[in-house]
């Protein structure tokens, strides 16, 4: 029997859950450095932990039994997928948090076509279709979604504790999509035909000492519900992330003076003289810039290859290549397999022997090119949100993946068989005129204090 | 395919009797054409494919066109506006997800919209058209099932619900979801009364004014929804078209405005249709007012006589023993000529027995002289030249 339990905000809970439970699992904790691990009580249990997100997919696969995961996730998942081989088994009573549809506070509604931003894009456009949004566009983000209103988005769907977590934000909830808590879900087909009630008795009569979350103490951020950015200012994105740190050094090293943006604060809206800029996720950045909501973006080439493998006759290009975070985007295999290159991999496949090819990836599109570019076929893809490392070789047989030094990969007993590209930070813009001389003329006077700052 | 040429061969000659005019419109289209408040509803956006194209870098997404209607509205309004009435025709798929695995994704369609007209004769005309497309067909028991969507939002309205409990009935109602009255408690006798009318069904006209007295507190918009559904009615009556009322049929499309109808055969819907003079408004065209039908091809396709289907046979088999270079020039030229005559004739050169085909026409390896032989006829006769063949072959067929 195999687990599929989560990492970040469930996983102490759900640690802890599993203890009084009597199924323990070592090495499950906040600390730990491993994926994989086998339960003290019953050996024959083994699990994995993933991204929330990743979840619900791997349950409904059929590569894990049951899985503990958000609700959101779950409904996420069916929002798009009704079919999908799950059943919610229980609520588990934790990890409480509703998913809202907001606007920025004080805002108007929108008159014609609306931007959503979620990180939930199926319940987004749910939500836009049975409430008869005329025009409506859905932005699927990585993160960051609260930041993108009022100049950005018009709505946004996010997860929160209450009016209250929304409000300090400066957001106001316009409805309320669903109650979200950890959930028991199990693979529809091994509910049907397996016995899985040793375990699943477990999650009985558990006392679980819920904290109920206090109200927040934060005030209501007074905002503005119009727009905060400056016509003429250059609009800029920056990483959040491990891209932080040297982004801020770089921005340092070129003079550009940006308040709100250093290692210290988490803020999302820092601003310069002429700059408004906006902390957001990498991976988002060349959709965002490509549709005019920033002029300017500091993110990877790794994201800007993806979202162009996808969108070929997408605006957005390299203004500047900033040399640092360099990484290799690299195709891996476990080591055990008999492959050391693309060519024994096809001879494999040809073989039989992996059919169809299992590849997973955060890079959904540069690995779907890479595939039919290399004919790798038959094969299914599979997208995660994160730790994609851990998939093989169980869940999955080929990973696309990022690696700074190969230690990663190396440890958990993987091998590069193909090196795709090599990214590193970069400056993006877009191709389409920006909408005054002055804004111009200050992107190009931004892009001339990077190249110095590259200089130095 | 022979039984859909042979439907959509009928169908598009029924229309171009009528003075209707062919369109087309393309299979891949904006998503946002169909989301707009009052085209489809959420239950049928839940079913569309629909995807992100390569230029969705902007978040647009294009859809298989799952509806006939809208494009060709939007058609109209982009081509035709400032001309008056507008009669088109259409053949054409559209696509839905369907999970039981039991239907077809992609669905065949033959329909028919008649824009800028709204008299009740232009909703007898289409139903005449399809009328002339069952006779065409050979099909004589299909029933015209009446509804009107006026009368079903008037009747729902007057049950006293709460608002939001009100749109969500008539939501499932439209949608065809009958189980959608059990779920409603009526408020006093006078609603139950109109409740159990929303899922009774009666038979002539004659229905309608019974209804109308039987209900006194009808207010103005229930009693003009009757009159209109009674007027067509009456127009039925007059040019001979027979029909059952049935309240609980449901258009399934919430532009629908007046008169819906659906067409029933064997048990099975095999088109449907209605007034729906919102639509062209919704969409930005303006006050135009507009109805239609669809027939659905793929139901229909079992249901059609075997024998409309059969292959002809006044074909010719043109059969070569061997395939020598005048064996092979005579059977080509022999195909021509016939085929100029406007024969249909095949070529043969693997001696296969079993013809189906009145004529055969048996080349030597020499490529003369040709045996004629005529099945029907019982009669066998030799000429010299393609010319002579032609002449006996092309006269008769």
């Amino acid at each position: 029997m195999r687990l599929a339990l989560p990492k970040g905000r469930l996983l102490a809970p759900t640690a802890a859950l599993l203890k009084a439970a009597g199924l323990d699992f070592a090495d499950y904790s906040e600390a730990t450095r491993l994926y994989n691990f086998t339960c003290t009580s019953f050996p024959g249990i083994t699990a994995k932990m993933f991204q929330e997100k990743d979840i619900p997919v791997q349950v409904a696969v059929g590569n894990y039994d049951l899985g503990i995961c958000g609700r959101d996730w779950v409904e996420e998942l069916l929002a798009r997928y009704p079919a999908s081989r799950l059943v919610k088994v229980a609520e588990l009573g934790y990890g409480r948090a509703g998913i809202f549809v907001a606007s920025r506070s004080g805002a108007t509604a929108p008159r014609s076509t609306c931007r959503i931003v979620s990180e939930y894009p199926n319940l987004a456009e749910t939500y836009a279709i049975n409430s008869r949004l005329r025009g409506f566009k859905v932005f699927p983000v990585w993160g960051a979604a609260e930041v993108y209103p009022p100049e950005s988005a018009d709505y946004v769907v996010l997860r929160g504790d209450g009016e209250d977590e929304l409000a300090a934000k400066g957001l106001t909830a316009v409805a309320r999509l669903l109650d979200s808590s950890a959930c028991l879900i199990a693979n529809a087909d091994a509910w049907e035909t397996r016995d899985l009630s040793r375990v699943l008795e477990r999650f009985n009569n558990i006392r679980m000492v819920v904290e109920e979350k206090s109200a927040t103490n934060a005030p209501a951020v007074s905002v503005n519900g119009k727009s905060q950015w400056r016509d003429d200012a250059v609009w800029l994105a920056l990483p959040d992330g491990h891209q932080k740190e040297p982004t801020v050094a770089f921005l340092d090293r070129c003079g550009v003076r940006l308040k709100g943006y250093d290692l210290k604060s988490d803020a999302r809206r820092p601003s310069g003289e002429w700059i408004d800029a906006k902390v957001i996720r990498p991976q988002d950045m060349p959709q965002q810039v490509a549709n005019g909501n920033f002029d300017i973006a500091i993110t990877g080439r790794d994201w800007l290859t993806d979202h162009l493998a996808r969108f070929p006759s997408s605006p957005v290009e390299m203004r500047l290549d900033l040399g640092f975070g360099r990484v290799r985007i690299v195709a891996a295999m476990s080591q055990d397999l008999p492959v050391r290159s693309v060519a024994d991999l096809k001879k494999l496949i040809a073989e039989g022997r992996l059919s169809p090819l299992r590849v997973c990836s955060e890079y959904v599109n540069i690995a779907d090119k890479y595939l039919w570019e290399n004919r790798l076929s038959p094969c299914r893809l599979i997208p995660t949100w994160g730790a994609s490392e851990a998939f093989l070789p169980d869940d999955a047989d080929l990973l696309i993946e990022n690696t700074q030094t190969g230690k990663t990969l190396e440890r958990q007993r993987l091998g590069i068989i193909d090196v795709l590209f090599e990214s590193t930070a970069c400056v993006i813009g877009s191709k389409n005129s920006p909408q005054s001389a002055i804004k111009a003329e200050r992107i190009g006077k931004l892009l001339e204090m990077f190249r110095r700052g590259l200089e130095r | 395919m022979q039984g859909f040429r042979f439907i959509s061969d009928v169908f598009r000659s029924a229309c171009i009797n009528w003075g209707y005019q062919e369109v087309r419109t393309p299979v891949l289209e904006y998503l946002h054409l169909f989301t707009a408040t009052g085209t489809l509803t959420p239950a049928m956006l839940g079913r569309v494919y629909s995807f992100l194209d390569w230029d969705g870098w902007s978040g647009e997404r294009v859809v298989l066109r799952p509806d006939g209607t809208i494009p060709v509205v939007r058609l109209y309004i982009d081509n035709m506006r400032g001309q008056g009435i507008a009669k088109l025709y259409y053949v054409t798929q559209v696509f839905a997800f369907e999970g039981t695995g039991r239907e077809d994704r992609e669905r065949w369609q033959c329909g028919v919209e008649l824009l800028g007209d709204a008299r009740t004769a232009s909703d007898v005309e289409v139903i005449s058209l399809a009328m002339d497309v069952w006779n065409g067909l050979g099909l004589e028991n299909v029933e015209l099932r009446l509804s009107h969507t006026g009368v079903i939002r008037a009747i729902v309205g007057q049950l006293g619900l709460e608002k939001e409990e009100e749109a969500r009935l008539l939501v499932r109602l439209l949608e065809g979801d009958r189980s959608a009255l059990a779920d409603v408690k009526a408020r006093d006798a006078a609603s139950e009364r109109l409740l159990a009318l929303l899922s009774g069904s009666g038979r002539k006209s004659g229905f309608l004014a019974n209804l109308k007295t039987a209900m006194p507190s009808a207010n103005t918009e229930l009693k003009a929804s009757l009159d209109d559904f009674a007027r067509l009615c009456r127009l039925l009556d007059t040019v001979g078209i027979s029909y059952v009322i049935d309240l609980s049929t449901a258009p399934g499309f919430e532009y629908y405005t007046g008169v819906c109808f659906q067409f029933w055969l064997g048990g099975r819907k095999v088109g449907g249709g209605g007034r729906y003079d919102r639509l062209v408004p919704l969409m930005g065209g303006g006050d135009v007012p507009a109805c239609g039908f669809a027939i659905y091809m793929d139901p229909l396709i079992d249901l059609i006589e075997p024998k409309a289907r059969k292959r002809s046979d006044q074909g010719v088999l043109i059969r070569g023993s061997e395939a020598t270079d005048q064996a092979v020039r005579t059977c080509f030229d022999l195909a021509r000529s016939l085929h100029n005559a406007g024969c249909v004739a095949e070529v043969d050169f693997s001696g296969r027995q079993e013809t189906g085909l009145r004529w055969t026409i048996a080349v030597p390896a020499a490529g003369t002289p040709l045996l004629i032989t005529d099945r029907i006829q019982q009669k066998q006769k030799a000429v010299k030249s393609v010319a002579e063949a032609v002449n006996i072959v092309g006269v008769a067929a």
